[in-house]
C-alpha cells in the first residue's frame, strides 16, 4: 500500500516525475556508479568478470613514498662526480625493481626530488602523472580564483554606473561566457601560435621584435599559465554578473550617507561595497573553486595534457583513463577524489565566511 | 555662524524643470520646514543643499561661503534619511562613529563622542546591537547619531518620520524638538506632513511646483496664507472653499454671495476683485458654528465622524458642494439632517481667481 505521502501528492510527483527521473538517470545513478566502481577493477570493455579491490584503486593514484640516498663514494670514500661537477647517486631503479629490501617501493617512479645536504631525497609516487595533474589542478585554482574574481569584481564596479551605451560595455564583457568553450579554446590555440600567433607578433610590434617568440602552449614553462590566462579571460563576464547583482541590491541612499560623512572613493568601497557584497563574495568564490577545479575542456582541445604533462589535470586524468584507457574504475577513483576534494574545500570556505554573532 | 542662503536657485534634468528659481533666507540656528506635495521639489531642495544634486544656476551659501561646486563632506552639513540608510554590516556603536572612522578620528576621541551621542538620544543599551535587531524607531535614532556626532552646523532632515507608525511619529517629532533646543544647529526638515511642518518650525516654506509659494511662522501662514494653496496645504481638515460672486467692492472690503450663501463683506488682503466677477471664500472648517435658527450656510449632513475632543461633519449645501466644519464638541448629527451653520467675516480668507 503506499504510504500517505505518495497518495496525497500523486499529481506533483506526477508532474515532478520526467524531471525525478532524468536527474536519478544522469547524476544520482552515475554518482552512485562511480563511488562504487571506485573500489572495484571494471574496464569498459573486457571479458573478465568484474572484482572487488577494496581500496587498490586509492592506494594506487595516491601512494606517495620518500627515499633518501648518499652520493655513490668509491672505495677512498671520495664522493664521484659527474661530468658536469654534479654528484652522482644510485640509480632508483635500484630500488623501485625487483628490490627485496625496499619492497614497499616497489613499481614506484621518482616524481621529484630535492638536495639535503649532501644526501638527497626522492619522492616517489606510484602515480606520478596523477600527481602532477592534482598539483597542476591546485595551481589553477588557487591562480584562477582570486584573479578572476577580482577581474571580475572590478569589470563590475567599471559597469554599473549610470552612463550613455554602459550595456554595450556589458555584453562585450559578457560575450566570451556566451560562446562555446571549445571554440574559445580553438580560437586561442591560433592567439598562442608559436609562429603566427596574435599574442606573439602583438608582443613582438610593441617591443619592436625585442621580445622573442614563444610557443606558449608547447613549452612546459608556459602552457599552463596560457591556459589560465584564456580561462580567466573566458568565464570572467559570467562571475562580473553576478558581482553586478550584488552592487545592485546596496541601496543608493548608504553611498549618499557615505557622501555626506566624507567617505572617498577608496572609503565607500572599503565600508559600503565590500561588506555589502559578502554573501555576493562567498557565491562567487565557491563557483569559480568548483569550476575551476572541474577544467577539461581547455585542456583537451589545447594541449592533451601535454607538453611533458605540464598542463594534465585531474577532470583531464578522470576522461582519459576512464574512456582514453578503458579504465573505468581508475576514471571512477579520480572522479570521487575531486569530489571529495571539492566538496571539503566548499565546505571549509563555508565555514571561513560564516556569520558571525 | 552657519546662516544659509538660497538666491534664485534652479534645477532642471534636461528639459524638466524642477526647481524654478528660489530665494530663501535661513538665519543661523533656525528650524525650517520645506513643506508641499509630492513633487513639489522639496526633498530636490534639500539634496541641492547637501550636495547630492548639482545646481543647474543660482547661489547657495552656507556660512557666508559660496558652496555650489563643493561636495557634500566640504559643506558642513549632515544628513538624517528617509530610508535611515544606516549600515546594515555594522553595530549601532560603528554607525554612529561612521563619520569619526573617516575622518580618522582615534578610538578614544570616537568612544567619548559616540557615548556623548547615545546619551543625547537615550541608546546607550543599543550601542552594541545591530541595524537588523532595531524597531523604525530605534534605527531613525541611530541615523540622527551619526549626523549629530560630528556636530555639523547645519542639520538636513530628509522625510525622516514616513516610515514610522503614527504613535512613533509624534514621539520622534517631539525628540528632534528637543534635538534642535538642545544643540541650537541650523536644521532643515523636509516633509510632506503639514503637522510636522506647524509643530517643529521657526519658519514654514511652502512649495509647489518647483516655487515658494510662501515663507513665515507657522502662525503667520496660518492665519495670513498668501494664497489659496497655502491656505489649503495648512491646517487639519483643510479649508473649504467656496466659489462666490463679488456683488459689492468698497476699497478691500468686498462683498461675496453665493446659492447656498448669503451675501457677507470680507476684508480681502490679496487680490483684486471685481464686481460681478468670481472669488474663492476659504473658510477654516474649525471656524465654522451650528447655529439654530438664521445661519449664513445651510445643508444637509453627508458624514459625521466623531473623534471625542471634536466631531468632524460633512454637509452637502444647497448647491450640491461639500462643505467640511469641525466642532469642538461631542455633538451629534444624524446623517440626513438640517443644518445651519455661520461663521466670522474676520475669520473667512477672500481669493481672487
Amino acid at each position: 500500500m503506499a504510504s500517505q505521502f505518495l497518495k496525497s501528492n500523486r499529481t506533483g510527483w506526477l508532474m515532478a516525475g520526467p524531471a525525478a527521473f532524468l536527474i536519478g538517470m544522469f547524476i544520482i545513478l552515475p554518482f552512485v556508479f562511480a563511488i562504487i566502481l571506485s573500489f572495484t577493477n571494471q574496464r569498459l570493455i573486457s571479458p573478465n568478470p568484474t572484482e572487488f579491490t577494496g581500496l587498490s584503486n586509492y592506494r594506487q593514484l595516491l601512494s606517495v613514498a620518500t627515499l633518501t640516498l648518499d652520493p655513490i663514494k668509491d672505495a677512498a670514500g671520495v664522493m664521484q662526480k659527474a661530468a658536469d661537477g654534479t654528484l652522482e647517486y644510485p640509480a632508483i631503479r635500484s630500488f623501485t625493481r625487483g628490490n627485496p629490501d625496499f619492497a614497499h617501493l616497489a613499481g614506484m617512479r621518482e616524481w621529484f626530488s630535492f638536495g639535503w645536504g649532501e644526501s638527497r631525497t626522492y619522492v616517489l609516487a606510484r602515480d606520478v602523472v596523477f600527481l602532477t595533474a592534482l598539483v597542476n589542478t591546485f595551481i589553477f585554482v588557487l591562480v584562477v580564483a582570486p584573479v578572476q574574481g577580482a577581474l571580475a569584481l572590478g569589470l563590475a564596479l567599471l559597469i554599473n554606473q549610470k552612463m550613455r551605451g554602459i550595456n554595450v560595455f556589458r555584453t562585450i564583457y559578457f560575450m566570451p561566457v556566451v560562446v562555446s568553450i571549445v571554440v574559445v579554446s580553438l580560437l586561442w590555440r591560433f592567439i598562442y601560435d608559436g609562429d603566427s600567433g596574435l599574442l606573439n607578433n602583438l608582443l613582438g610590434a610593441i617591443s619592436f621584435g625585442a621580445i622573442p617568440r614563444v610557443d606558449w602552449l608547447g613549452n612546459p614553462n608556459t602552457a599552463l599559465g596560457a591556459i589560465m590566462a584564456m580561462s580567466i579571460w573566458q568565464a570572467v563576464g559570467f562571475h562580473m554578473v553576478i558581482w553586478l547583482s550584488g552592487l545592485q541590491t546596496i541601496s543608493p541612499t548608504l553611498y549618499e550617507a557615505g557622501a555626506i560623512e566624507g567617505a572617498t572613493k577608496w572609503q565607500s568601497f572599503r565600508y559600503i561595497t565590500w561588506p555589502g557584497l559578502k554573501n555576493t563574495a562567498i557565491l562567487v568564490l565557491i563557483v569559480i573553486t568548483m569550476q575551476a577545479f572541474a577544467v577539461f575542456a581547455q585542456i583537451d582541445v589545447m594541449t592533451n595534457g601535454g607538453p611533458l604533462d605540464s598542463t594534465q589535470t585531474i577532470v583531464f586524468q578522470a576522461i582519459e583513463r576512464g574512456y582514453g584507457k578503458q579504465d573505468i574504475s581508475g576514471g571512477s577513483t579520480i572522479s570521487v577524489i575531486l569530489f571529495v576534494l571539492v566538496l571539503s574545500i566548499s565546505l571549509f570556505q563555508r565555514w571561513i565566511t560564516r556569520e558571525r554573532p | 555662524m552657519a546662516s544659509i542662503t538660497l538666491s534664485g536657485l534652479k534645477k532642471s534634468y534636461g528639459a524638466a524643470h524642477v526647481i524654478k528659481g528660489v530665494d530663501i533666507t535661513i538665519e543661523d540656528g533656525e528650524f525650517v520646514v520645506f513643506v508641499g506635495p509630492s513633487g513639489c521639489g522639496k526633498s530636490t531642495l534639500l539634496r541641492m543643499i547637501a550636495g547630492l544634486e548639482d545646481i543647474t544656476s543660482g547661489d547657495l551659501t552656507i556660512a557666508d561661503k559660496r558652496v555650489n561646486d563643493l561636495p557634500p563632506k566640504d559643506r558642513g552639513v549632515a544628513m538624517v534619511f528617509q530610508s535611515y540608510a544606516i549600515f546594515p554590516h555594522m553595530t549601532v556603536r560603528e554607525n554612529v562613529a561612521f563619520g569619526l572612522t573617516i575622518a580618522g578620528d582615534s578610538k578614544e576621541v570616537k568612544k567619548a563622542k559616540v557615548a556623548e551621542a547615545a546619551r543625547i538620544l537615550q541608546m546607550e543599551h543599543l550601542l552594541d546591537r545591530r541595524p537588523s535587531q532595531l524597531s523604525g524607531g530605534q534605527r531613525q535614532r541611530v541615523a540622527i547619531g551619526r549626523a549629530i556626532v560630528r556636530k555639523p552646523e547645519v542639520f538636513l532632515f530628509d522625510e525622516p518620520l514616513s516610515n514610522l507608525d503614527a504613535a512613533l511619529r509624534m514621539d520622534m517629532r517631539m525628540e528632534i524638538g528637543k534635538l534642535h533646543k538642545a544643540l541650537g544647529a541650523t536644521m532643515i526638515y523636509v516633509t510632506h506632513d503639514q503637522v510636522e511642518a506647524m509643530t517643529l518650525a521657526d519658519k514654514i516654506v511652502v512649495l509647489k511646483d518647483g516655487l515658494v509659494q510662501q515663507i513665515g511662522t507657522p502662525m503667520e501662514l496660518y492665519h495670513h496664507p498668501a494664497n489659496a494653496f497655502v491656505a489649503g496645504f495648512l491646517g487639519s481638515p483643510s479649508m473649504n472653499f467656496l466659489d462666490v460672486e463679488v456683488k459689492a467692492v468698497n476699497g478691500n472690503r468686498i462683498t461675496v454671495s453665493n446659492a447656498s450663501l448669503d451675501p457677507v463683506e470680507i476684508e480681502a488682503k490679496t487680490g483684486t476683485y471685481q464686481v460681478g466677477g468670481t472669488a474663492r471664500l476659504g473658510i477654516r472648517p474649525q471656524y465654522l458654528t451650528p447655529v439654530e435658527g438664521a445661519g449664513q450656510l445651510a445643508g444637509k449632513v453627508a458624514l459625521a465622524e466623531r473623534l471625542g475632543a471634536e466631531t468632524v461633519i460633512e454637509i452637502t449645501l444647497a448647491d450640491g458642494k461639500p462643505l467640511i466644519a469641525s466642532l469642538t464638541r461631542d455633538a451629534i448629527f444624524p446623517v440626513g439632517a438640517e443644518i445651519k451653520l455661520t461663521f466670522q467675516a474676520s475669520e473667512a480668507h477672500l481669493f481672487s481667481n
